[in-house]
């Protein structure tokens, strides 16, 4: 174990300019399981591999609703994540009763970065451990944001955190126009679960009791789908491409590193170097 | 025994005496009176007062109208007091009422004007006029449940979402309605009258023009003149129309004043039956 001086507190500098305990705290949501999210021009879907501890022990839950028109799945460590949805939630109902309108997913997302940046700041405390995909449908239409413990936060069209995350987001970038095209809402939870399938460790597959989809957009409120409900989507898995995925995704999960998830906007210059950074570590981790 | 608890485990006035303030300053201010008086009070009454607000609907907009009287008690102490101004880009709101309660208002408004504004990274959501009023419904009612009411009559005026005319009233009860035509204060009485003839049912605004609905207000500030003696002949009156920045027209004047009824006029100040 190699010796660290900078990393005994959230708030103190190394001198190259880095705050390791906001770098641990990101590689904690590489240790949850995968979560995906795609959005379309009216929907968003997220899906995600619940895991349990043991055979007989029930599965974590990946998927929270907030509101009728927001929710978010989470990677890392799952009370943390509870903790910002409460919050959530209860930002949700107070600007309901205020305003009598449901919140805006952005105004959401960005309350809680505010809130996660505070412990990036704070002797004392510690950056939550968790990533969270924020879906919602709102005036300004379907958004997809992730959410990262460093405060950061960057709009999607596809996004993908937690385990083998990057086979995931390899698989949105090749699909990406045929999925913004998309206009039903079943082809595009299809899309969600294949992505999902190839962040899978080779002895697992998507069944109904591993697999958490969950919708929202026009129309359509939030709901979380899970057991027996998946079926339906898990049936409509295609076997080819499922196979021909898991080649790329074993070969190109590393390397392809340097190709973000595509997004509506510039990606930020830093944005950018540090999730390089983190998967260059990640490697010798392994 | 005496039952009042305020004077339980206190030694007995008919035994030792009233109890001698003075000794250690023991008390607030050595004032019995003050000691066993009512703890707090907050407003009982408006002190500087705006009169009424009117407001009516027309086809594709708002026309909200309020002088610039401030009167203290039945002094018509401020003649330049503003009591429409805008919120976001398409709503405003017109206070009558208490005027300090009213720049309270008006300080609240432009604060979360500011909030808003952080969380609204790509412009273009600022807060519509149903959520400015849903919010000062809040801040109203919590105010009056501390028995510390904002003394105001508030109408809100401004579009919906769906760009259809918005128009709500709410007070320091917290009470809220909407209406086609809304008037606070003395218009309640004297205005509304005239403006239901142009939309005797709701949703008559739709056949209402600009220039008929533009006409019933002025006409109303002059009636409201004429028979409200807290009122002034110089107004504020704000045009909103869909998709078009508010049009404020600040010192109006009421023309044609017509005075000779005054003659007939009987009792309080003038001659006598």
């Amino acid at each position: 174990m190699f010796r660290n001086n900078y990393d005994n507190d959230s708030i103190t500098y190394s001198p190259t300019g880095r705050l390791f305990q906001v770098e641990y705290a990101l590689e904690a949501i590489k240790q949850g399981s995968a979560a995906v999210g795609i959005a379309s021009k009216t929907h968003v879907v997220l899906v995600a591999l619940k895991r349990n501890a043991e055979e007989l022990g029930s599965y974590q839950k990946k998927l929270i609703k907030i509101d009728d028109h927001m929710g978010i799945a989470l990677a890392g460590l799952a009370p943390d994540a509870r903790v910002l949805s409460n919050y959530l939630r209860k930002q949700a109902m107070n600007l309901k009763m205020v305003f009598n309108r449901p919140i805006l997913t952005q105004r959401a997302v960005l309350q809680i970065a505010d809130k996660a940046q505070e412990n990036t700041q704070l002797y004392g405390s510690r950056p939550y451990g968790v990533g969270l995909l924020v879906a919602g449908y709102d005036e300004t239409g379907a958004h997809l944001y992730e959410f990262q413990p460093s405060g950061l936060v960057l709009e999607y069209y596809g996004a993908a955190i937690g385990a083998r995350s990057q086979a995931a987001r390899t698989y949105l970038e090749r699909t990406l126009e045929e999925v913004r095209e998309v206009t039903d809402v079943e082809s595009l939870i299809v899309h969600g679960l294949n992505a999902l399938r190839d962040t899978l460790a080779q002895d697992v597959e998507l069944t109904l009791r591993n697999t958490s989809v969950a919708v929202v957009g026009k129309d359509t409120s939030f709901k979380i789908y899970e057991d027996d409900e998946v079926t339906q989507w898990l049936e409509k898995l295609d076997l080819v491409s499922n196979a021909r995925s898991r080649d790329d995704g074993a070969d190109g999960d590393e390397e392809t590193a340097e190709g973000d998830a595509p997004q509506p906007e510039n990606p930020d210059a830093d944005a950018g170097a540090a999730a390089d950074a983190d998967d260059t570590r990640m490697e010798t981790d392994e | 025994m005496n039952h009042d608890p305020y004077v339980w485990g206190r030694p007995d006035d008919a035994v030792y005496g009233a109890y001698n303030h003075a000794i250690a300053n023991a008390s607030s201010h050595g004032n019995v009176q003050e000691e066993t008086s009512f703890p707090k009070m907050n407003s009982q009454q408006p002190i500087i007062t705006g009169t009424s607000v009117n407001s009516i609907k027309f086809k594709d907009g708002v026309i909200v109208a309020a002088d610039n009287m401030g009167s203290y008690g039945s002094l018509l102490r401020f003649n330049n007091i503003e009591r429409i101004f805008k919120v976001g880009k398409e709503t405003v709101v017109g206070v009558s009422g208490d005027i300090s309660d009213f720049q309270q208002i008006q300080r609240l408004l432009d604060e979360l004007e500011i909030t808003e504004e952080i969380y609204d990274n790509d412009g273009g959501h600022n807060l519509r006029a149903p959520n400015v009023h849903e919010y000062l419904t809040r801040v109203l009612y919590n105010r009056r449940s501390k028995m510390d009411p904002l003394w105001n009559a508030v109408v809100v005026a401004g579009f919906n979402d769906d760009k259809t005319p918005f128009l709500r009233y709410v007070d320091l009860l917290g009470v809220t309605y909407g209406l086609s035509a809304i008037c606070t204060g003395f218009g309640a009485h004297l205005a509304i009258p005239l403006l239901r003839q142009l939309v005797p049912d709701d949703k008559d605004y739709q056949n209402v023009t600009e220039e008929q609905a533009r006409e019933a207000i002025i006409n109303c500030m002059k009636v409201l003149f004429y028979r409200d003696a807290r009122s002034s002949d110089k107004f504020t009156l704000v045009t909103l129309k869909q998709g078009q920045p508010p049009k404020f027209e600040k010192d109006l004047r009421c023309e044609n004043q017509n005075w000779r009824f005054a003659k007939d006029l009987v009792g309080y100040g003038s001659t006598q039956l």
